[in-house]
């Protein structure tokens, strides 16, 4: 073997190893975590597995998050889609503008919303709600949808448009038959990008949230018994959590290389 | 029948058309010819009812259409980049606009396949656009604006980005295409050599506006203007000042010869002389033939034409000829010319005799 290979070889396994160690915690009791360093369970079990997947408490956490991750996902892509082809094929007062501001919002950090979300829906009635949350996390990723799919929208040449409307398409029917299938990628990297945001934010979750739609974040951090942390049902549902990530790259996978091909990832 | 009458297109405070009124007729080629940025592209997008007008009206086979979007025209066009549907194959490209009117699906299975075989494009239905060569994708976009029976089909330098064989062919396979289909046919090239194979009626461009328009011979021998006939002449026409003294041309660099006819009426002083390459002979061709003297720079062998530059006084002039001809480079030739070739223009450009 060559000594270049080692090189990534590894950087791989330093990537790895956090991983590795999630997992493999997530098999052990929490005895032998206590217990000392082991490379591999002394005691193999599924018990923390078990444990989630029959409690309500812990596989509701990941039904709360999927659901409004979900919401998240079609609300920001869905708003996003006019946006973006506005941005991409119309110029009006002040858009070069409207599209940096858009991206200002970003730019905050999410603590900095988290009191007047929680007072505005409170107030408003909709405080623990999934679409609260949804809703509260379109903020971060309608701008970052918008940006991502303007990069792909501007790469469909203004013709393909005129071609439509001359061969009698009206704009609903050229958007959804035409234009939409021709930028899918960018939507499966909008989507994407909305998804990982929405997955991974946890203050707005949490404070937003109590118990009807609490978050699989909030229930890990919140999940102790008489013992302490069981740190073993903490790695299992450490490890559940990187499972719909882990899936979802995988989709789009492809996609994301085209997405940074055209600078915009 | 399409006729414009008056139309503008302005964005923001530029105006991309000046008003422009003209009537173009079906059953032979109307052909925009100008150079690039003369507004070919931006008057087809405003026929098409692409672009909106700043002014004027639209009528097309007598319906004012000006109101109306592109959709409810019924018309076609051909881009000069090749445009499909990226995500269809060819046969659903071709049969897309049939579909969206609402054909049957028998109806648009057979019209797919007719149009296919005119434009040789059966073999590769089931392919997609990307997988086509140059030539096949824009006979695919051609095959698309001939499925439909649409009342206009504008062809905007659908040939520009072509090799060459292939635009030969597809340019001898279009008149034959296009005849009899009743249509309002729109021709736009920036080529003098496209206008004149093309036949037709030609307009041309210039600056966001139209010209000269009328039948594509009668413009060629006589264009109104200098800037006319500068945009229908390829290689560019030769011009130089010559000063009339009464029946009398002559030419800065001394050569000269007598006029007759109306020319003999022009009043006596400077106009600006031109005549095209191909009126530039090295043989004398008849009695009537003047001889002009000049330095041969550059020469040219392009097929069976040869073409010569050379430096007469100021000014440098092209002959173009058939046939093989042999030049020396930095030598005097001699080149003939009819006088009756010669066009002559005032000073302000237009067109005297």
């Amino acid at each position: 073997m060559k000594a270049r290979s080692l090189v990534p070889i590894f950087y791989i396994l330093f990537l790895m190893l956090p991983i590795y160690w999630l997992v493999t915690m997530s098999f052990k009791t929490t005895n032998e975590i206590l217990s000392g360093f082991s490379l591999f369970p002394q005691t193999f079990t599924l018990d923390s597995y078990i444990a989630i997947f029959t409690d309500p408490t812990w596989y509701w956490g990941y039904i709360n998050s999927i659901l409004y991750v979900s919401i998240n996902m079609v609300l920001s892509v869905a708003v996003a889609l006019p946006a973006a082809y506005a941005f991409s094929r119309y110029k009006f007062l002040g858009d070069k503008q409207l599209f940096f501001w858009l991206l200002t919002n970003r730019m905050a950090p999410a603590a900095v919303f988290a009191l007047p979300f929680f007072q505005l829906y409170s107030s408003v009635g909709i405080f623990d709600t999934h679409i609260a949350v949804a809703l509260a996390h379109t903020l971060f990723n309608v701008p970052l949808a918008v940006w991502i799919l303007e990069g792909f929208m501007r790469g469909v040449p203004k013709e393909l448009d005129e071609t439509a409307y001359v061969d009698g398409y009206s704009f609903p029917r050229f958007f959804t038959k035409i234009f939409l299938p021709n930028i899918k990628a960018g939507v499966g990297v909008a989507a994407f990008f909305c998804f990982m945001f929405s997955w991974v934010e946890m203050l707005l979750a949490k404070t937003l949230t109590a118990v009807e739609a609490k978050p699989i974040a909030a229930v890990m951090t919140r999940t102790a018994s008489s013992a302490g942390y069981e740190l073993g049902l903490l790695a299992a549902a450490g490890t559940l959590t990187i499972i719909p990530g882990a899936i979802v790259i995988w989709f789009v996978r492809n996609y994301i290389a085209r997405g940074f091909a055209l600078g915009r990832v | 029948m399409l006729e414009l009458r008056d139309v503008t297109k302005r964005v923001g405070a530029i105006t991309h058309i000046k008003p422009t009124s003209m009537t173009l007729q079906t059953g032979h080629f109307n052909v925009l010819l100008g150079a690039t940025g003369s507004g070919k592209t931006s008057l087809i997008k405003l026929m098409a009812g692409l672009d909106p007008l700043a002014s004027g009206r639209v009528i097309l086979n007598g319906e004012d259409v000006t109101q109306v979007r592109t959709q409810g025209r019924n018309i076609s066009l051909v881009h000069q980049f090749f445009v499909n549907y990226p995500h269809m194959n060819v046969f659903d490209n071709i049969a897309s606009p049939l579909r969206v009117a609402g054909m049957s699906e028998n109806d648009v299975q057979k019209r797919v396949e007719e149009t296919a075989d005119l434009l040789q494009l059966r073999p590769m239905l089931m392919r997609r656009p990307s997988e086509l060569s140059g030539g096949q994708q824009q006979r695919c976009a051609l095959a698309r604006a001939l499925a439909k029976d649409s009342r206009a089909v504008f062809l905007d330098e659908p040939l520009a980005n072509l090799d060459y064989k292939l635009r030969e062919e597809l340019r001898e396979q279009l008149p034959e295409l296009l005849a009899g289909r009743g249509a309002v046919v729109v021709y736009a090239t920036s080529e003098p050599e496209e206008a004149l194979l093309l036949g037709g009626w030609t307009a041309l461009m210039e600056d966001g506006h139209v010209t000269q328009f009328g039948p594509t011979s009668e413009i060629y021998h006589s264009p109104e203007s200098l800037a006319a006939a500068r945009v229908f002449s390829d290689p560019p026409i030769n011009t130089a000042t010559g000063i009339k003294t009464g029946s009398r041309i002559s030419l800065e660099s001394g050569m000269g010869w007598q006029v007759a006819n109306a020319t003999a009426e022009l009043p006596d002083g400077r106009y600006t002389i031109a005549v095209r390459a191909y009126d530039l002979s090295p043989k004398r061709k008849s009695d009537l033939d003047v001889q002009l003297t000049g330095r041969v720079i550059v020469t040219e062998l392009s097929g069976s034409d040869s073409s010569a530059h050379f430096q007469m006084g100021d000014n440098s002039w092209v002959s173009l000829a058939s046939g093989v001809h042999t030049y020396r480079i930095g030598q005097e030739h001699m080149f003939f010319m009819n006088p009756s070739h010669c066009l002559y223009f005032g000073d302000d450009g237009q067109r005297v005799a």
